[in-house]
């Protein structure tokens, strides 16, 4: 998987759970809480829905690292390629 | 000591034949039912009373996703009611302003759903949302209409079985007397057809009705009645003190005139004919009334066989030697909405303040002569000659009972 294939998971499960945002022109260096209405509760949406989907665990120590969709790449990309996906 | 009088001035509501007054009030007069087939999880197809609103009228889409439907029909209702009332959501007194919302439960929906999906996570509780707190907590359809409108006053629900939807007013007139508010929006919701749990438990009772056509299925007082048809719905008013309601000028749909509530304290589900009588019979003291002045009794009758002879055993005694009093009952049309059940079916009635028609109670093909009560409206709307006073009944499991009477307006 490649990291711009991981941002597209990533954007696909903040279009369900923002889906009132448009997210055409999101930046991916940008801190997401910077572009879109999300509040501590999405960031838990996101954490579950990587859970039930992809089952990859997030540790809360590390939620950081889902900040901005860079930063999600950076991380999560990994843990797919270790998955075999 | 005089207590302030308290007006209705707004009606917002969703009903399984109507989205607002005028069209729940013209289906109620045409004889149009809006009960239909469902699938309910783990049961397959049954009757049941479904809303057909916009729920994206009032909210976001990701308020639906979050929330409860419970509490999206309450911010269309109280959305609904504000406007109807005349009354610009953003410029009201949000911290003079209280919600008050019956409910018959709240929270099997949203648990049912989680354990559902946790199921498919081998119930393995780290899946389980970190929404279900706040989607479960009783007072979660008023809080959902609280953060929709940013009213900053109280808002809680009133958990009262099927009597609640009386309750939300009746509750809503004592704040306003006691001047805990200025405005009120109460009333009673439910979202009851989307648990299984409450079909699966009617059935064991038996009383859960089957009809191959799902608009007959709701037959109360009908001999082939054989139970309840489960809806969801809302209604909920804004209510306010005369003198307010003067000062700006709105319109008044009626005055509260009386009320009473107490309980049967002899069973878990059977109602008690004496106690309701006394729950009727309490709240036309209260009024200032005498049976005779009540004009329309809308009936809590929700088609079981036994309930329904409970009911009229009760009102006959109480009625005797009433000839312009008419009965009649909205369940028949829409099934039993529960928690809103009480707030519909007097909305459904208002308008006869105005239009002097009662709506009928449908579907009676046979009437049980145990039912039988002089004044009772089947099958087609009548004209009354005056209609200055409508008694509302709504009764509950537990033994619940709820009586409330709204009289035209009068200066």
């Amino acid at each position: 998987m490649t990291k711009d294939d991981c941002k597209k998971l990533v954007i696909e499960i903040i279009s369900d759970i923002a889906p009132d945002e448009d997210l055409t022109n999101l930046k991916h260096d940008v801190r997401l809480r910077d572009q879109l209405q999300l509040d501590s509760m999405d960031f838990l949406d996101i954490v579950m829905e990587l859970r039930k989907r992809h089952a990859i665990e997030v540790p809360e120590s590390d939620y950081m690292q889902l900040a901005s969709l860079d930063s999600s790449a950076e991380y999560l990309t990994p843990k797919f390629t270790a998955m075999g996906k | 000591m005089s207590l302030p009088r308290i007006v209705i001035t707004g009606i917002g509501l969703t009903a399984p034949n109507g989205n607002s007054l005028s069209e729940f009030r013209a289906n109620l007069l045409g004889g149009v039912a809006g009960v239909e087939s469902i699938d309910v999880r783990y049961m397959g197809p049954l009757n049941a009373g479904v809303c057909h609103y916009d729920p994206l009228k009032h909210q976001k889409k990701k308020e639906l996703r979050v929330g409860t439907r419970a509490g999206s029909i309450s911010i269309y209702c109280a959305r609904e009611a504000l406007a109807d009332a005349g009354l610009a959501a953003e410029s009201i007194a949000k911290d003079r302003t209280g919600i008050y919302i019956g409910i018959t439960e709240h929270g099997n929906v949203e648990t049912e759903n989680e354990i559902y999906s946790l199921s498919k996570f081998n119930y393995d509780t780290k899946f389980w949302s970190h929404y279900h707190n706040p989607r479960t907590v009783a007072n979660n359809p008023a809080g959902e209409t609280s953060l929709n409108l940013g009213i900053t006053g109280p808002a809680y629900t009133i958990g009262a079985a099927c009597a609640a939807g009386n309750m939300g007013l009746i509750h809503a007139a004592q704040m306003l007397r006691l001047g805990e508010v200025d405005l009120a929006i109460c009333g009673g919701v439910s979202e009851s057809i989307h648990t299984f749990g409450i079909f699966a438990a009617f059935k064991s009772q038996n009383a859960l009705a089957s009809h191959p056509d799902p608009k007959k299925a709701s037959r109360p007082f009908d001999l082939a009645r054989n139970g309840i048809v489960i809806s969801e719905g809302g209604a909920l008013y804004t209510l306010e003190r005369l003198d307010d309601t003067l000062r700006r000028g709105a319109k008044i749909y009626g005055e509260i005139a009386g009320y009473h509530v107490n309980s049967d304290a002899s069973d878990y589900v059977l109602p008690n004919p004496e106690r309701q009588a006394e729950c009727v019979a309490t709240s036309i003291r209260r009024a200032g009334l005498q049976p005779r002045d009540i004009h329309i009794v809308n009936t809590h009758a929700t088609a079981t066989p036994l309930g329904d002879i409970q009911e009229a055993d009760g009102l006959r005694t109480v009625f005797q030697n009433c000839p312009d009093t008419y009965i009649n009952n909205t369940k028949s049309f829409i099934g039993h909405a529960m928690g809103a059940a009480g707030a519909l079916e007097l909305a459904g009635n208002l308008p006869s303040f105005d239009d002097l028609m009662v709506h009928p109670t449908i579907n009676v093909d046979n009437l049980d002569p145990k039912c039988a009560l002089p004044g009772l409206v089947l099958n087609a709307p009548v004209k009354a000659k005056r209609v200055d006073a409508i008694l509302n009944n709504s009764f509950g499991m537990l033994g619940v009972n709820s009586t409330l009477i709204v009289k035209r307006y009068a200066a």
